[in-house]
């Protein structure tokens, strides 16, 4: 009787360790299917990112797998079941070698594969971006994005590329842009710490009272995204919502024109209260 | 029997205080539960300490996942207590103080104080062969230092605006400006001096662990004999020395920045819900990613004192219900102290999106990385030690496998996250929150509970129910994987933690089934923690009496009395091998205690007779 209940408890002990890899495989095969995976991407940097994610996906589920299976067979055949004693090793240097190298050998080499990419997005901005050096066109847009608890403002400057003055558009909650188009903002917050990310785009980058941070993303495809704040800025965080509007440039060129005319005729505007422009970026 | 123990711990404390003479001295009530200086009654009072704060984070991780599964509807239980004013409905800068005291609970007041304070204290003396700690009572101000800090947390609720809202993380300039949220006005301070209480008494015990394993160990023990659990404690008592100071330094800059408006995490110009920093004369001119510096160098290494211990307690449980030798001891210590080590400067990788200089991004990805190594070094070392085994499927041994496998999870997708690009989309998504749960839900209080099982006898002389102890693992493992496997999948769906209602974004519209599904395994984790309180309470009272070796370990506790006395050993004990000599071809027995000399070729001829082992499961 008493090997019956060993032997039971032998068994599901090890399917329920087995279940991990399986049940653990089964759902990231099954994601895409109900939504469960990555929002499309648009932006030209995006597919970069989702690479190196693959990348570091196959790796890990191959390691994932390899390790708990492996420890479902040791739980199978190296649980007491009959008389006599375990292995007496204290280890082996030899294994040790291997499996400190190998892991090593794959980790720098995960480590060195991500650094282009992030140079790419973060790093390889237009110089002069930060100060706002870099003249406004429209086909090389620059504006900048202004986060406060709770909504998003984006001021595009005159055709002179001033940020000051009547032909200043502030826009809140909407962001319009042109597809295909190489975008720059400088990335300010009036208050708290607040993160500008759009998923679809693989954009994500903290505001920062107090600093005017580059940031740039090209976008491939027409139509609105969501824009989510991702970094806790009050009680009102979760509906920090804004949208990205890419438009076909053409559009994007006959949209600038009617607001700054319609700009211009409204008149005064809150633009001021904003900031005096000057850039406190420190880094 | 009385026999004494000759050395007074370092002789610092006044004699009688600390070291044992006789049997027959007792102490009051009070003296002996409540203000005792007994390591061993202050590491269970950690232990029930921690395990009701465990329920207290627990419930309100419940009413999280109440709110992300179904927003703004009225909470069944919790909502009576938590929003009485809207009959049960979440508000949202509730929503926020919630998530802030789960997190803080969990790390602070329940974690380390059940790792550290629990564990360490009811260990490190009895498993070096010491009559008690280096400071006895420095020990207890230690324990009672812990509970101005649980008071003023809870309290903070109470405050006008309610509790801490700014995460646990505190990022200025949410946390320090009274404008910027309902729960950064007096809630927020009482957070800040919490926190201190907190580290004081972390302080305190660090101090007491890392003399006590330097200084008193048994003659013959040395370091490299040492059991894992002592290495992972020890490391863990040296990160807390190290980086405490700096949080708590932190954390007066901030307090100092809410009271006298001193500016350290001020910048100039902001404008905060109406309140100008400038007008009402801040000093200005701070800077708030110093506080996020300041912060994460001390909690980064937080989670290897989160983690580091649990993966000596499970080394420990794996080699007696494996009756197998550790594979690797010496790469199992070198890989505890690279963690540490890297662990120190890999604290930018909370910083990737914060604006931190993305070239000294590079730096920290790449050590960051490099800390997956000493972790899976310590994996492969551990299905080592399994290969070739005989297991016993206990309940302890059931739980230490099941941190091996959530370690596993939590340890890969760590991968993910160090990737600085990758984490330029997964930042604060639920993948993020996945990762850290696998490591310190799943992985350390797993651990806990295989530890609890484990020394329960040692600490109560009784055994706990078996049956009941299988019941509690299968659940566990089920519905914790139910509920943090999943966040993976919502994470790479964009999901971002600390929203209140993410499904007015038409990105994440569809995930409230999943969600739903997730809360679901969060109740039935909670409800099934049932079966371990039934499990305590009954064996405490009435467990199955066990003797002093019940499990047939070679660690030096397992030769004192279950429970032990005052003064922990019989006579002083001579340690004469390492910490895990199972299934040694060529003895009788199936392990050698660490103190036994009758079977050391090689041993001191000499000496003193330790007492010869007491069978297995014979009452003592």
């Amino acid at each position: 009787m008493n090997w019956i209940l060993s032997t039971f408890e032998r068994l599901w002990v090890t399917a329920l360790f087995l279940a991990v890899p399986i049940l653990g495989v089964w759902t990231w095969v099954i994601a895409d299917r109900y939504g469960w995976w990555f929002p499309e991407n648009v932006s030209s940097y995006g597919d970069q990112i989702d690479h190196l994610f693959y990348v570091i996906m196959w790796m890990v589920a191959v390691t994932f797998v390899i390790t708990e299976v492996v420890l479902a067979i040791v739980i199978l055949y190296f649980t007491e079941r009959k008389q006599g004693r375990s292995t007496y090793t204290h280890g082996s240097h030899k294994l040790e070698l291997i499996w400190t190298a190998v892991p090593a050998l794959l980790l720098v080499f995960i480590a060195f594969s991500q650094m282009e990419a992030w140079n790419d997005v973060k790093i390889d901005l237009p110089r002069g971006v930060a100060t706002a050096e870099v003249p406004y066109t429209v086909d090389e847009p620059i504006f900048d994005v202004w986060a406060s608890q709770f909504d998003w403002r984006v001021r595009y400057p005159d055709e002179n590329g001033n940020f000051e003055g009547a032909g200043v558009i502030e826009s809140p909650y909407d962001i319009y842009v042109p597809v295909d188009t190489r975008v720059v903002f400088r990335l300010r917050s009036r208050d708290v710490l607040h993160s500008f990310f759009v998923p679809n785009f693989r954009l994500k980058q903290d505001a920062v009272p107090g600093m005017a941070i580059p940031v740039w993303f090209e976008a491939q495809k027409t139509g609105s995204y969501d824009l989510i704040c991702a970094e806790l800025c009050g009680w009102g965080h979760y509906k920090m919502a804004g949208r990205v509007h890419v438009l076909p440039k053409d559009e994007y060129a006959a949209w600038l024109a009617t607001a700054r005319r319609e700009h211009r005729s409204n008149g005064a505007d809150d633009l001021v209260a904003l900031g005096d422009g000057d850039d406190d970026d420190d880094e | 029997m009385s026999s004494s123990i000759s050395s007074t711990p370092l002789g610092i404390d006044p004699p009688g205080t600390v070291h044992v003479t006789h049997d027959h001295h007792e102490l009051g009530f009070w003296r002996k539960y409540v203000f005792s200086v007994d390591h061993k009654v202050i590491g269970i009072q950690f232990l029930f300490t921690g395990l009701f704060t465990l329920l207290l984070g627990g419930l309100m991780a419940m009413a999280i996942r109440w709110q992300l599964a179904f927003p703004w509807t009225q909470m069944p239980i919790l909502g009576k207590i938590l929003f009485p004013e809207t009959g049960g409905v979440a508000t949202p800068e509730g929503y926020t103080m919630l998530f802030t005291m789960h997190g803080t609970i969990m790390v602070f007041f329940v974690i380390i104080p059940l790792l550290t304070g629990a564990f360490g204290n009811f260990l490190i003396p009895l498993m070096i062969g010491a009559p008690d700690m280096a400071f006895p009572k420095l020990n207890m101000l230690g324990y009672w230092w812990m509970w101005p800090g649980i008071a003023l947390i809870l309290l903070a609720f109470g405050t006008e605006g309610g509790g801490p809202a700014s995460g646990w993380t505190a990022y200025p300039p949410l946390s320090t400006i009274e404008a910027a949220a309902p729960g950064s006005m007096s809630g927020q301070t009482l957070w800040l001096l919490a926190l201190t209480f907190s580290g004081v008494s972390s302080m305190m015990g660090a101090i007491n662990y890392v003399t006590t394993i330097v200084k008193m160990r048994a003659p013959g023990l040395s370091l490299f004999r040492m059991p894992l659990s002592i290495w992972g404690l020890f490391i863990a008592a040296l990160l807390q020395l190290f980086a405490l100071p700096v949080l708590t330094a932190a954390g007066f800059m901030q307090l100092f920045d809410r009271i006298f408006d001193a500016g350290f995490f001020t910048p100039p110009d902001i404008v905060v819900n109406g309140f100008s920093a400038e007008a009402a004369g801040n000093a200005a001119g701070g800077h708030p990613l110093l506080w996020q510096h300041l912060f994460w160098f001390y909690s980064h290494p937080a989670v290897y004192i989160m983690v580091l211990p649990a993966m000596g307690f499970v080394s420990d449980i794996l080699a007696v219900h494996a009756r197998k030798p550790i594979f690797g001891y010496k790469p199992m210590v070198y890989s505890i102290s690279a963690i540490a080590g890297l662990g120190f400067i890999v604290w930018g990788h909370h910083m990737f999106m914060s604006g931190m200089n993305p070239t000294v991004g590079m730096v920290f990805m790449t050590a960051t990385i490099m800390i997956a190594l000493p972790s899976a070094v310590k994996v492969f070392n551990w299905l080592g030690t399994l290969w070739g085994a005989r297991i016993r499927l206990t309940t302890p041994m059931l739980f230490a496998l099941a941190f091996v496998s959530m370690f596993i999870i939590g340890g890969l997708s760590g991968i993910w996250m160090a990737s600085t690009p990758v984490d330029i989309y997964i930042h604060d998504t639920y993948i993020v929150v996945a990762h850290f749960h696998y490591v310190v839900f799943a992985g350390s209080v797993l651990a806990i509970f295989g530890a609890i099982y484990h020394w329960f006898p040692k600490m109560f002389g009784r055994m706990m129910n078996e049956t009941l102890g299988k019941i509690h693992f299968l659940g566990t493992f089920i519905f914790t994987n139910g509920v943090f496997f999943m966040m993976h999948q919502i994470g790479i769906a964009g999901l971002m933690r600390r929203t209140a209602d993410p499904y007015a974004y038409e990105t994440y519209a569809h995930l409230q089934p999943l969600n739903e599904f997730i809360s679901y395994c969060a109740f039935a984790l909670l409800f099934w923690q049932i079966f371990f309180v039934v499990n305590l309470v009954v064996s405490l009272g009435w467990g199955k009496r066990v003797g002093r070796n019940p499990w047939g370990a070679t660690t030096l506790e397992w030769d004192a009395p279950s429970p032990p006395g005052h003064g922990n050993f019989d006579s002083q004990l001579v340690v004469v091998r390492g910490a895990y000599e199972y299934a040694v071809p060529g003895e009788d027995a199936d392990f050698l205690p660490q103190n036994d000399p009758s079977a050391v070729p090689d041993g001191p001829t000499h000496a003193p007779h330790a007492p010869t082992p007491a069978p297995v499961h014979a009452s003592s």
